[in-house]
């Protein structure tokens, strides 16, 4: 199906980035699950003496400006920053997939309403609502998660309320509700499943962005506090001592935002390609 | 009997597609419902069928008076009428393979237990094969697919069945095929049909009586017909 329109040069270069991808989302994962328990190495050891060691053996990304280990700093800060993202992006998720699907089923005044409260709520730069949420908390990794959920509902709303609209007047429907499917029916077995795909990709691709909204709220100093290790708080630290000329401090926690979010949103692009139905009846039609 | 009364319906109060349109149709009977594209037949079916509340107008099914539509309808009213409709992709939920489409009215009512009986008995009858019963809607012709359609329209064994150009996408051989499937269900239950088309020579050998849209609208008619020429 939509394998068999694409050239075999494409086919090859999507089937690289997805192995590439999967392969990055997994090595990632096995670190932050596997590391902390089987290494019994405190992450905030504080060795004065070895400050600002370049990358060496002992310390394959050097260390930091009070002679903390970057390598499992890095570990640890990742495995805070994707913890921030997969449940502020699986929250944020849920929450604009029961605002547009309710908007969308019920119709009339309550979905203008809601919509336009979710347009209010667009208008506004969601890093700065975001700054605004957390500034009311105490630093910590529930107001920074609390923060990114809130702010980024909006678009999966949105789509989910489009989709609702135009599945709910198919023929498909039609033909349920002929055969005598009830309301909640229709909403659990048509409806919800035709959206879940986009629901999910949706998820995915929030995920990488709270984590850069982790990283940049961390780094602006709101976030989380800075003896806890982020990528966000890593690399706000390692500020002072890039201007030295020490480029690990900041080079290393930045790759381990980079590359593990570029991966993540790799693989959900590939995932839009493959699991919508729709479109791959479109292309055989 | 299924009487549709100076039916008024579309989808803007202020220009109503259908305009005191009226039809009945006798247990058993089947009636071809003949009219150019775009003038309002498939909106009097889906009203017939119970989707489409009218704005003015009655329905009478079965001697009772149809008060609510859609899912205002009670369960047995809305199954009572079996739909098979024009574009067989779209009336199709694209995750479910043809098996579950055609159970699909039976798990929906909690009669689940007969699911493998009914689809055993219908899928020979609508000639489909076990292997094509395991596809999915993308995976089979728009023949096919109308196939398992219309074995769906008809596992809740209706008293009516209405036909909203169900040949229209099709080749004159699978038409023949459906059209031979539905009237030996007819034989068998004695149901009444709607036959809504626009092709005039396969309405006429199908039906018992064939109606135009300007008789059904009386002397009133729509826009839309005036504007465009009868076929």
């Amino acid at each position: 199906m939509a394998e068999a329109d694409l050239g075999p040069a494409r086919r090859t270069t999507r089937r690289v980035r997805v192995i590439a991808s999967a392969g990055i989302v997994g090595a990632v994962l096995l670190a932050v699950l596997l590391v902390p328990p089987l290494v019994q190495l405190d992450q905030q050891a504080v060795d004065l003496a070895a400050k600002l060691r370049p990358p060496s053996w002992e310390h394959p990304f050097g260390t930091d400006d009070v002679g903390r280990d970057l390598l499992l700093r890095c570990v640890y800060g990742l495995r805070v920053s994707l913890l921030v993202g997969i449940v502020a992006g699986l929250t944020a998720t849920v929450i604009g997939t029961a605002v547009g699907a309710l908007a969308a089923a019920f119709g009339g005044w309550t979905d203008r309403v809601v919509m336009r409260l979710v347009d209010t709520l667009s208008s506004v730069p969601h890093l700065l609502l975001g700054i605004f949420i957390v500034a009311m908390f105490r630093p910590g990794v529930g107001p920074v998660i609390v923060s990114v959920a809130l702010t980024h509902w909006l678009s999966t709303a949105r789509i989910v309320r489009a989709e609702v609209l135009s599945l709910r007047s198919r023929p498909f429907i039609d033909a349920a509700v002929s055969g005598g499917a009830s309301r909640g029916r229709v909403v659990v077995r048509h409806l919800l499943p035709a959206v879940l795909p986009q629901a999910g990709l949706a998820a995915v691709l929030m995920v990488p962005h709270a984590m850069w909204h982790e990283s940049a709220l961390s780094f602006l100093g709101l976030g989380l506090p800075t003896h806890q290790a982020s990528l966000g708080n890593l690399v706000q630290t390692a500020r002072g001592s890039l201007l030295a000329g020490d480029w690990w401090p900041t080079l290393f926690p930045g790759l381990f935002l980079i590359v593990p979010t570029l991966a993540l949103a790799g693989l959900a692009g590939a995932w839009r390609e493959r699991i919508n139905p729709r479109r791959r009846s479109e292309l055989m039609l | 009997m299924l009487e549709l009364t100076r039916v008024t319906a579309g989808y803007d109060p202020r220009d109503p597609v259908v305009r005191e349109a009226s039809l009945s149709i006798a247990p058993g009977e089947s009636v071809g419902l003949l009219g150019p594209s775009g003038c309002g037949k498939s909106t009097l079916a889906r009203v017939a069928a119970l989707l489409h509340r009218p704005y003015a107008g009655a329905v009478v099914l079965d001697g009772e008076p149809v008060r609510g539509w859609r899912h205002a309808a009670p369960r047995e009213r809305r199954t009572a009428v079996g739909v098979v409709f024009q574009q067989p992709r779209l009336a199709a939920d694209p995750r479910l393979t043809l098996r579950e489409l055609i159970a699909q009215p039976l798990r929906a009512t909690g009669r689940r237990a007969e699911v493998p009986d009914r689809v055993a008995a219908l899928a020979p009858a609508v000639g489909l094969t076990a292997e094509l019963l395991g596809r999915r809607p993308h995976e089979v012709s728009d023949g096919q697919l109308q196939r398992a359609c219309l074995a769906r329209a008809l596992v809740l064994r209706p008293r009516w069945l209405i036909c909203d150009e169900m040949t229209a996408m099709l080749d004159a051989s699978t038409t023949a095929a459906l059209v031979e499937v539905v009237e030996s269900y007819r034989r068998d239950s004695g149901a009444g049909l709607l036959a809504v088309g626009h092709d005039r020579v396969l309405l006429e050998r199908w039906c018992d009586r064939t109606v135009g849209w300007r008789t059904v609208c009386g002397a009133g008619g729509t826009a839309q017909e005036s504007m465009s020429p009868t076929p």
